[in-house]
């Protein structure tokens, strides 16, 4: 195959393919694979210590539940938001439509101090949700808004164009046999939206489990109870305890690598039933 | 009577829903819904943005964006941009060129390592690059003994970002490419163009879009990168620091107006991508409307 | 230019597709490559054009070996089947592109270039198309530009691969007649791929039959129609009706019919099967000495024509009939009536077919 590709009387294949294999390797492969290596320094008890503390895995705990709350309210949140913009039509909606990507768009650290101005108690909006004893700035729940505010697009992403290709026919087939509205919606129009639904999910929850720049601001970094695990890792390394971070680091390689696994797996699924 | 007789049915069909609408006000309330989410998490944060940096007014404002730090950072944001961008631009047409117009072995796993920097947290990335250049890295003596700094420097600012905004172009271009085939490039060949000026004749008009787009988000990302920088550049003010750095600094030493001017900046930017993205896609989908 | 190919070869992985192919086709000719999909027949083309390198063989233009030659530098015109028009180009931008992009030395003026991509506009008869982009063109009229701008640069042939392939009936039909006449007004030497049996019989000066990377056939429309060289082309070649016959000393027999099969004349008594085309059957409402004895099983009239599913009596075999409508007519006959049939015409071919 690779002998056709070089015959091929399009020009260009050796030098685009070397230069992009060269490119990849050296500024990604290579030094991947020196993080991986620099925790063999390690004996097993060291690394295992190192991953294992206790402050380590609470920073776990937050970091995988609160992405998963964040992606979960996404995948539901999301999923409506793309129903509207697909299906109905008001006043203002290009502008909502093009406002999803803003996640994307704005520097982490800008959406942080915006996050936090605006759920402190003395916030916009923090400031009400002071009055019913809800607090944002500063716990968990914090979190839980950054993790849901840098997911956000994932979903509608995935899910709007799916729904914008679904047959109408398919629709108007399940009404013709009799089926409800609610019933056609479950029946026939989840289920197809389902693959994209859940890739969106994975997606917003990969990118949440290693957000730093939007939660910091509002999570208020109280070891045990605030701290994530990528904040984890700023400080130990800004302590230069290498070790300490190349493990953990390490940790959540192989967490975004069995997520990418994952989604590509949902990917397929999701071609196979296309 | 009958004239009542006779409209009533004609009004029931109307009130009637269409088989494969919801009735107006289950509409109304996802709408309604669906707006309340994104204006908690899209619409208020970015007004207590822009409300934060002009709140004190235009002359405040002015005076936090010019002050020297900012400048420097200013400076410093722009002059990454400038090496980033067009670097992985360059990357992303060679990756996307070798993948959609011939065959070989490993395409399929080159197309799926090329998504991989994204599923890296920002701050793992940040961490590789540190052990790697970093006195107590791997090539951290041999860098020191040549004098030359990479950690806590610009090199090793513009590294991480590279990695940190690898895929974007190669991701705009790849499905772009493919679907576009290899035909009109063929029909230059046999019009006696040369590789180069059918490149630059055919393919390049055919991909300006996507191009365009991937170097916008691109753009975007890398001028945003936080975790990443944050851990490579040591933060020497006027010196290492990105506007994001920038920001962080100015926030944690209560300087919130001066925070939110120079975040005003970015978030500039962040609408003008916003905008540009919306163009991209109207433009494709009229192309696909009259094609 | 007269084209020559030689002993060529091409496979894709484990796939052959062109199998130690020899053709040779003359100057000014207008060439059919036919043949079912996946046959190599537009394998074989883009190898003369330069697109696809052959794993080994020759390729001569007028005498000269051109194999090693790059695309950009072979002078072939190639239309493509979904035309491959530029899109950001507009009509006449399309047109012009061959000569713009050679290099400066070889390039005409502005001037020059302007008034060749009129007059090659109004070749095609679409000079009002001029300032039009590709995706406001119909079918047809982007396939007429794409040959107008394979002509610009003068080639010194036309290859083109099913360029009527992705229209619709009635326009293919009027392009095909509009190419044959274009073909004898410039008499550039042409090769053009099709699956249309009809296509090929129609506008061709020859028909090169392709089958699984081989060349089956290779002569004048009437050669390859009338006379078919081997049971594929007889049944690519239009719609056809087999029988099993015994073949012996120059005579085959199919059921009681004998029919005389001169090149046989040698062979001992062996099987063979006898093809006949459903117009050369001729039907009777009685009895006739040696004539086949069938129920009318089905009749439809399609147009001018009618089209009969008989079954013989002797063994239910299907048989497909077609005459007109009015020498039907005079027969009297109707569905689920008895009649009698007569091949007028019947090639024999040795062997359990293909």
């Amino acid at each position: 195959m690779s002998q056709s590709a070089a015959r091929s009387v399009i020009p260009g294949f050796g030098i685009t393919l070397g230069f992009s294999v060269l490119y990849l390797s050296l500024l990604f492969l290579l030094p991947v694979a020196g993080l991986v290596l620099f925790t063999f320094k390690m004996t097993w008890p060291e690394f295992w210590a190192a991953v294992s503390h206790p402050q380590v895995v609470a920073s776990y705990k937050l970091s995988f539940l609160a992405s998963f709350i964040g992606a979960s309210i996404n995948a539901v949140f999301g999923t409506l938001t793309a129903w509207v913009l697909v299906r109905y039509t008001f006043p203002g909606k290009k502008i909502v439509d093009a406002l999803v990507d803003l996640p994307f768009a704005l520097p982490t650290a800008v959406a942080g101090i915006a996050l936090v101005t605006l759920y402190a108690s003395t916030g916009w909006v923090g400031h009400y949700l002071d009055l019913f004893g809800i607090r944002v700035a500063y716990s968990e729940i914090g979190v839980v808004i950054a993790l849901t505010y840098i997911g956000l697009p994932f979903v509608v992403r995935t899910v709007q164009p799916v729904l914008a290709d679904f047959e109408k026919e398919l629709e108007e087939a399940s009404a013709a046999l009799g089926a409800s509205r609610l019933t056609t919606v479950r029946r026939v129009i989840l289920p197809a939206i389902l693959p994209a639904l859940l890739t969106g999910y994975a997606l917003a929850f990969a990118r949440a489990v290693g957000e730093y720049g939007s939660v910091i601001f509002i999570s208020g970094n109280m070891p045990y109870k605030t701290e994530i695990t990528p904040l984890l890792i700023v400080a130990k390394a800004e302590q230069y305890d290498y070790n300490g971070a190349a493990a953990i680091g390490v940790v959540m390689l192989a967490a975004a690598f069995i997520l990418l696994l994952m989604i590509n797996g949902l990917q397929w699924w999701a071609s196979r039933r296309g | 009577m009958s004239s009542l007789a006779q409209t009533q049915p004609a009004l029931a069909a109307a009130s009637l829903p269409k088989a494969t609408a919801e009735p107006a006000w289950v509409k109304w309330t996802l709408v309604t819904v669906a707006l309340t989410f994104l204006t908690l998490f899209l619409v208020l944060p970015l007004s207590v943005v822009l409300y934060g940096a002009f709140e004190l007014g235009v002359k405040v404002w002015w005076d936090a964006i010019t002050e020297p730090d900012a400048l420097a950072a200013i400076r410093l944001t722009l002059f990454v941009l400038v090496i980033v961008v067009p670097l992985n631009a360059i990357f992303g047409i060679a990756i996307a060129w070798a993948i959609a117009k011939f065959e070989f072995k490993g395409k399929t796993l080159l197309i799926s390592i090329i998504d991989m920097p994204f599923a890296i947290s920002p701050v793992v990335v940040g961490l590789i690059f540190v052990i790697l250049f970093g006195s107590q890295g791997w090539l951290g003596p041999w860098l020191s003994a040549h004098d030359i700094k990479i950690v806590f420097a610009v090199p090793g600012i513009i590294i991480v970002i590279l990695f940190g905004t690898l895929p974007f172009v190669a991701r705009e271009l790849i499905p772009l490419m493919q679907q576009q085939g290899k035909e009109e490039e063929e029909a230059s060949l046999t019009l006696g163009a040369s590789g180069w000026k059918t490149f630059w004749y055919v393919t390049l008009p055919n991909i300006k879009w996507g191009l365009i787009y991937g170097v916008v988000l691109c753009n975007a990302r890398a001028m945003g990168e936080f975790g990443a920088v944050a851990i490579v550049s040591g933060r020497i003010r006027g010196e290492t620091n990105t506007m994001p750095l920038h920001i962080e600094v100015l926030y944690n030493e209560y300087m919130f107006t001066a925070a939110f001017a120079v975040s005003s900046l970015l978030t500039g930017l962040a609408l003008v991508t916003i905008v540009i993205k919306s163009w991209v896609e109207y433009k494709d989908e009229r192309r696909h409307k009259t094609a | 230019m007269s084209i020559s190919i030689e002993q060529v070869n091409k496979r894709f992985g484990n796939f052959v597709a062109l199998d130690n192919v020899n053709l040779a086709i003359k100057t000014g000719e207008l060439t059919a490559l036919l043949g079912p999909s996946g046959s190599g027949k537009t394998t074989l083309l883009r190898i003369i054009a330069g697109l696809e390198q052959a794993d080994s063989g020759i390729i001569r233009f007028n005498n000269e070996d051109i194999t090693g030659q790059h695309v950009s530098e072979r002078g072939v015109g190639f239309v493509f089947q979904h035309y491959a028009l530029f899109k950001h180009m507009t009509v006449s931008e399309n047109v012009a592109y061959g000569l713009t992009v050679k290099p400066k030395k070889f390039r005409p003026s502005k001037a020059e270039i302007a008034k060749k991509v009129n007059n090659l506009l109004e070749l095609v008869q679409l000079g009002w198309t001029a300032d039009r982009y590709p995706s406001q063109l119909s079918g047809g009229q982007r396939q007429r530009i794409a040959l107008a701008r394979a002509l610009a640069v003068e080639p010194k042939m036309l290859l083109l691969d099913e360029p009527f392939g992705a229209l619709d009936a009635k326009v293919r039909a009027e392009l095909r007649r509009w190419l044959r006449r274009l073909h004898d007004e410039i008499h550039v030497t042409s090769v053009f791929v099709t699956h249309d049996q009809e296509e090929a019989l129609e506008v061709a000066d020859r028909i090169v039959v392709m089958n699984k990377g081989r060349i089956e056939q290779d002569g004048t429309p009437e050669q390859v129609y009338d006379n078919p060289a081997n049971p594929f082309v007889y049944e690519f070649l239009g719609n056809v009706n087999l029988f099993h016959a015994r073949v012996k000393q120059g005579q085959s027999s199919i059921g009681d019919l004998q029919v005389p099969s001169p090149e046989y004349t040698n062979s001992e008594e062996q099987d063979g099967l006898a093809y006949v085309r459903p117009h050369e059957i001729d039907v009777f409402n009685l009895p006739q000495p040696d004539a086949i004895k069938v129920k009318l099983d089905l009749v439809t009239i399609v147009g001018p024509a009618v089209r009969l599913e008989v079954l013989a009596e002797s063994d239910q075999q299907l048989i497909h009939i077609e005459q007109p409508k009015e020498q039907f007519k005079q027969l009297n006959l109707k569905q689920g009536d008895t009649a009698w049939i007569l091949p007028r015409y019947t090639k024999v071919f040795l062997g359990e077919g293909i």
